[in-house]
């Protein structure tokens, strides 16, 4: 349905259009979206825990984490509220090199995000694994700030960036798709941008 | 593309049907939707505005009127100057006019008067929106809640909804309104003339006979970040504080 009196004023040039998913506009800040206040999360008191259902595998404190060999990424990332933003650089520790450390494969098919302030999100553990996603500790080369995740969040960036849990503190594996925090508030139980599922009722 | 019958688009047409200037810079439009539309107070919408060339703009706005209201469906707008959608809706948007829209949308920055009490509400200009719906929707229900709600604004004439909060306030049935102006002095006796600070947050959750059970913030991401805080600094446990962030 054409808008009356509407015209495409802000219309991307066209080699950008091919990076931007359906739905969704160019932006240049970087808006910030949280469900509740924003944790301070001191360092030293940071920690990340990997588990199998309930059962810790390994644990590691800030210091034995920033040890691991840190990777770059640099991606267009895509919030439901229908902003992208291209060539966000990162830089942390990639999942498979998380599971590398604890000496493990992954054990289940499912993931699930645990944050400091109580927050979960659901990844298939195949979109976790093969240099796909990262705990990102860097934002442009400096420290996470806390509105957008720091000490440490997830980088999931082919989904859409709820997914990218932040003040993450754990990657719990899972028998079965457990829905997480949005998830269960009406939120894709995958969240693709490319095939624009938003909300629970999108195919 | 595909062969199988197309599932019902999640995208609505509704046609404005009314439009009120609230205060300079926000203006309310009310919407009827031509599907049913079943809402909780608090949600928010996705309209879409599309060109002749295929671009299209989204965004989302929260939901103003009460979901008692009946079926139209009130946005309160604010116009941002360089914007792309909400100058859209004030210069040229009129009554009778087509839109696209989506929701209701969004389950966790929602409150109905069986969710129980007492409320913190903390507005920041338009984010005063999605509040004023479970305002009103406390008063539709007779709801005995007690409510307080702490509502930012530059100056007294920026109020958006104000005849209408002071009306429910001097009902004096357990809504209580403080106003905070930031760039005027207060003009009712227990407002404030100051931005929004942890005296603030303390002062009004004494006007609640209890400690809140929930506070809901909305506003720009400076606003909520700050009055989160507060509220945390103040003593409100942050795992019953839930907010609502217009972006920029
Ligand atoms: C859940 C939710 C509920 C909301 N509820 C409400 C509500 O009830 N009422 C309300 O008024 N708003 C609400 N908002 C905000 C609303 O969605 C829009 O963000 C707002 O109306 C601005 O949209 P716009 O198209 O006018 O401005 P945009 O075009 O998005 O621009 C916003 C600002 O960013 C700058 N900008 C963006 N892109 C560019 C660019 N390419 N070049 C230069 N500058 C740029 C502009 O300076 C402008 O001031 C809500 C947001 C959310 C997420």
């Amino acid at each position: 349905m054409i808008t009356r009196g509407f015209s495409s004023g802000r219309k991307p040039p066209t080699d950008a259009d091919a990076r931007i998913p359906p739905g969704q506009y160019l932006e240049q800040g970087f808006p910030v979206l949280s469900a509740g206040p924003t944790p301070r999360v001191r360092t030293e008191d940071w920690s990340f825990t990997l588990k199998h259902g309930p059962r810790p595998i390994k644990t590691w404190n800030w210091t034995e984490f920033n040890a691991l060999p840190l990777a770059k990424m640099t991606r267009d990332i895509h919030c439901v509220t229908a902003w992208t933003k291209f060539d966000t650089a990162w830089q942390g520790v990639l999942v498979d090199d998380i599971l590398a450390d604890a000496g493990i494969e992954p054990p289940t098919a499912f993931t699930l995000a645990l944050s400091f302030d109580g927050y979960t999100t659901n990844v298939p553990t195949q979109d976790l694994t093969a240099g796909k996603a990262m705990v990102a500790l860097l934002y442009e080369g400096k420290p996470i700030t806390p509105d957008h995740g720091g000490p440490a969040r997830l980088l999931v960036p082919h989904l859409y960036f709820w997914k990218s849990a932040k003040w993450l503190n754990g990657l719990q594996f899972t028998e079965r798709d457990e829905p997480g925090f949005w998830e269960l508030r009406g939120y894709h139980i995958y969240g693709d941008p490319w095939r624009e599922q938003r909300y629970t009722s999108d195919p | 593309m595909s062969d199988r019958p197309a599932a019902q688009s999640p995208w609505q047409t509704v046609t404005i049907s009314r439009i009120e200037k609230r205060t300079p810079r926000v203006t309310s439009f009310f919407l009827e939707p031509s599907r049913p539309f079943a809402y909780r107070a608090g949600q928010h919408v996705d309209v879409r505005l599309t060109a002749p060339d295929g671009y299209q703009a989204r965004r989302s706005y929260s939901i103003a009127s009460a979901p008692e209201a009946g079926e139209t469906i009130e946005l309160a707008i604010e116009r941002l100057d360089d914007g792309e959608v909400s100058p859209f809706f004030h210069d040229i948007a009129a009554v009778g006019d087509e839109v696209e829209l989506r929701g209701p949308l969004g389950g966790h920055f929602v409150w109905s008067d069986s969710d129980g009490g007492p409320l913190l509400l903390v507005g920041g200009g338009s984010g005063v929106v999605p509040l004023m719906a479970m305002i009103r929707h406390r008063a539709a229900r007779k709801s005995t809640v007690l409510v307080a709600l702490v509502f930012s604004a530059r100056v007294w004439d920026e109020v958006i909804f104000r005849d209408e909060l002071i009306d429910l306030h001097d009902r004096r049935d357990g809504f209580d309104l403080v106003l905070a102006l930031t760039r005027e002095s207060a003009r009712r006796p227990a407002d404030y003339s100051r931005r929004l600070d942890v005296a603030m947050m303390e002062q009004s959750m004494l006007r609640l006979p209890a400690p809140p059970r929930f506070a809901f913030v909305c506003g720009s991401n400076a606003f909520v970040s700050a009055a989160a805080q507060a509220l945390i600094d103040a003593g409100v446990p942050a795992s019953l504080i839930r907010t609502e962030r217009y972006g920029v």
